[in-house]
């Protein structure tokens, strides 16, 4: 085989695994747009909010210290101790059920029956709030995530293949990063559907994702679901935070995740949790792919447009996107 | 008796006008939050803190306070157009705008409102033709300059011959990214090595390709013009592809702290030029006693002498300077934003003065005149040590190729000129 074909491969392979980290944030979106309708422009944030809250649990930062400090002239930024990363990431998720709670009691509940588009700009308002507490609790800085999760290209493959096309090929190139968020999407998506199909609460999810007045006509209390569902949106946005802050250092930047799941989510559709991995692999290896070959002909940084214009092409075909759910209305 | 009164509160209102009126104004386009915020807020503390060390040590500039003015701008362009608009009538001396994309936009309003830039090493690189750019100094080097630095400084490690190496340019691919490829072409046909490009789209979390085609090509050098999560992602996924680091040279722009630490010890030995030199200079140790522990401080002291703190402290000692020479020249203390102007083009920084200020060789010596408002150019190169976590100086200041970038710069001064009817000469 020769060296060319061979880091086709490669980029195909490393384009599967960028699209599972794409899928890690389009998740988030997919769960409380199947449940409510709400199309969740603060996911992103939330990603950003669950990594600073982890780092910050996880070095003992004392939040709001610049504020506390500022206020009452006192020096205090530590608590000065550590925690394990095994106990901030729970202590991180009880914060992300607090925020669901928070969110739907003192927003969506107000905001029942109210036009899509009133919903959605209430997420915007929503993410530019979170960003705000996020940067007052836990400070600008870029920090360093340090939960234990490899680094680097595996060595073992890149050993194992190399020399398949001549000397003019190193061996593949996998991200052992790469790696662990594919196992741990792969984790996360099981334990998503088996929630959602053998438990009580989430046989509830589904049925108000069905219908909520049906839902609520045989007990359901859409509160309650609501918030299950802002919560588990909020565990995903932790993992796809932990994920991408592992790459980057959390820092703010992390918000602009989002913008890598849109794409994913107009050809996954957005009420599918198995089209959310599906679109995040086509793209992913459609990005990578169009980079490879055609990208050094137009002078590259193509994968941010080409996402999208290959999400467009899936539209055209497929309105609701591969998975989505064909919606017919009576006129 | 009443009428005393009134003329007394009315003379006391008037001097207190006066007061108010005398003080230095200097805006600060800080940016404090956002995804750039980690990069701002160092340089905005570096800068408000050495003019409030001026204040409190010597009373501020010739007898004159300083006083600052802060406006947010997220690195945000509109933003920092609307921070201009709601700053200058405060009686601003000189903008620093800390973003290429903000200063593009403010060259045709500072230089109708009659207000001096400085853009530090950013900004618009053929803004060093004064007589174009009579308003805009761009001050010891430009992003041409920059990229000058880093093949000068390439000859000096391969006994002055790149013919048959290779360099890569990573590059955000924005305005600001591109700015050194047209340097670097002219420099690859001088030298006889071969340029490549990679463009990173904006923000850069993602970079799989760019490194995967590194990776295939295997350059000599990598060259990197980025900022922001660009930075971060780089240098971690240099790492990840198993790329020697010390071949690995970020612009001055990438070269913070903050840019190597998330990548932890696969960062040690990343190299990055930077145009103000780090170490510990004694006006540290004054602005850490007369202003971090007086609680005068802009943010919470933990920034100072770090590589954008330093640099922030840099341009506010530039300004200063600017601030006195204006008053030497107009032979009084509150001056008006033209003085400045004048103080600014004829700034002339020497090594005793620097000695002077508590921060020998922090900059390279350079001079202004309405010819060049670009200063020397010159940059050095530093290398990022993990264990100690600080960037040690590798070189002394290095010059640019003048003789390559000179013609650039002329070159689009003119066509700018041209475009916008400008007639070239001094005010």
């Amino acid at each position: 085989m020769s060296a060319d074909f061979l880091y086709g491969i490669e980029v195909v392979i490393n384009g599967l695994m960028a699209g599972v980290m794409y899928a890690l944030v389009a998740l988030g979106f997919v769960l409380i747009f199947k449940a409510s309708g709400i199309f969740n422009y603060a996911q992103g944030v939330m990603a950003l909010f669950a990594a600073l809250t982890l780092v910050g649990v996880m070095e003992g930062q004392v939040p709001f210290s610049h504020l506390i400090n500022a206020v009452f002239g006192t020096e205090i930024h530590h608590f000065g101790w550590t925690v394990p990363a095994f106990a901030a990431i729970l202590v991180t998720l009880g914060v992300m059920i607090f925020f669901a709670w928070a969110v739907h009691t003192f927003v969506f509940r107000h905001l029942v029956g109210q036009e899509p588009i009133i919903l959605f700009m209430a997420t915007i308002g929503l993410a530019y709030f979170l960003e705000g507490v996020g940067d007052l609790m836990w400070g600008s800085d870029i920090k360093t995530l340090a939960v234990g999760l490899p680094q680097g290209g595996s060595l073992f493959v890149e050993d194992l293949t190399a020399g398949l096309g001549g000397d003019d090929f190193y061996g593949f190139f996998i991200d052992k990063l790469d790696m662990v968020a594919t196992l741990v999407a792969i984790v996360l998506v099981a334990a998503l559907i088996g929630f959602a199909q053998y438990t009580k609460q989430g046989r509830a999810m589904r049925a108000v994702a069905d219908d909520h007045q049906a839902a609520l006509s045989v007990g359901i209390s859409l509160n309650y679901i609501w918030v299950l569902v802002w919560s588990l949106a909020g565990l995903v946005a932790l993992v796809a935070g932990v994920m991408w802050g592992a790459k980057s250092g959390v820092q703010f930047s992390l918000s602009l995740i989002a913008l890598k799941a849109l794409p994913v989510l107009m050809l996954g559709g957005f009420t599918s949790i198995p089209g959310a991995i599906v679109g995040g692999l086509i793209i992913g290896v459609g990005e990578k792919l169009f980079e490879y070959m055609i990208g050094p002909m137009i002078g590259g940084a193509t994968e941010n447009w080409f996402a999208y214009v290959l999400a467009l092409i899936f539209l055209v075909f497929r309105p609701q996107g591969l998975f989505g759910e064909k919606i017919i209305e009576r006129v | 008796m009443k009428f005393t009164t009134f003329s007394a509160a009315a003379i006391a209102g008037l001097m207190a006008a006066n007061t108010a009126a005398a003080e230095l104004v200097i805006p600060d386009l800080s940016y404090r939050t956002g995804p750039y915020a980690a990069g701002g807020i160092p340089f905005s503390d570096g800068y408000q803190d050495y003019f409030a060390l001026l204040n409190a040590r010597d009373g501020g500039i010739g007898g004159e306070p300083v006083r600052i003015v802060e406006c947010e701008t997220g690195y945000n362009t509109e933003k920092g157009v609307e921070c201009y608009e709601a700053t200058k009538g405060e009686g601003a001396l000189v903008y620093q705008p800390l973003s290429t994309g903000i200063t593009y936009q403010l060259i045709p309003k500072a230089t109708a409102d009659g207000i001096p830039i400085h853009t530090l090493g950013y900004g618009r690189t053929s803004a060093a033709e004064g007589e174009v750019f009579n308003w805009v100094f761009n001050y010891p080097g430009n992003y041409w300059d920059a990229a000058s630095v880093a093949v000068n400084y390439l000859l000096d490690e391969n006994g002055g011959d790149l013919s048959g190496k290779t360099i890569a340019l990573v590059y955000h691919n924005s305005a600001y990214g591109k700015e050194p490829i047209r340097t670097l072409e002219e420099l690859s046909a001088k030298h006889g090595f071969t340029l490549s490009t990679l463009a990173v789209d904006h923000p850069g979390q993602e970079q799989k390709s760019q490194w995967l085609q590194i990776r295939r090509e295997r350059p000599d050098y990598v060259v990197m013009w980025g900022w922001g999560v660009m930075n971060q992602v780089a240098v971690q996924e240099a790492a990840n592809v198993g790329f020697p680091m010390e071949n690995f040279i970020g612009n001055w722009w990438a070269g913070a702290e903050h840019d190597v630490t998330p990548a932890g010890a696969a960062a040690d030995g990343y190299k990055s030029l930077n145009m103000n030199r780090i170490q510990d200079y004694p006006v540290l140790d004054e602005i850490q006693t007369m202003v971090v522990d007086a609680g005068l401080a802009a943010g919470a002291g933990d920034n100072l002498g770090k590589v954008l703190y330093v640099r922030g402290m840099y341009a506010a000692m530039l300004a200063a300077e600017a601030i006195a020479k204006a008053q030497e020249i107009h032979g009084v203390s509150d001056i008006t934003p033209a003085m400045m102007r004048d103080g600014m083009e004829a700034l002339e920084i020497t090594e005793a003065r620097m000695t002077e200020l508590g921060m020998g060789g922090i900059g390279p010596e350079f001079s202004v005149n309405c010819q060049n408002h670009g200063g020397s150019g010159e940059g050095l190169v530093q290398q990022w040590n993990a264990a100690d976590g600080v960037f040690v100086p590798l070189t002394d200041f290095i010059a640019p190729d003048d003789s390559v970038i000179d013609p650039l710069i002329t070159e689009d001064a003119m066509a700018f000129a041209a475009e916008n009817n400008i007639t070239p000469g001094c005010l």
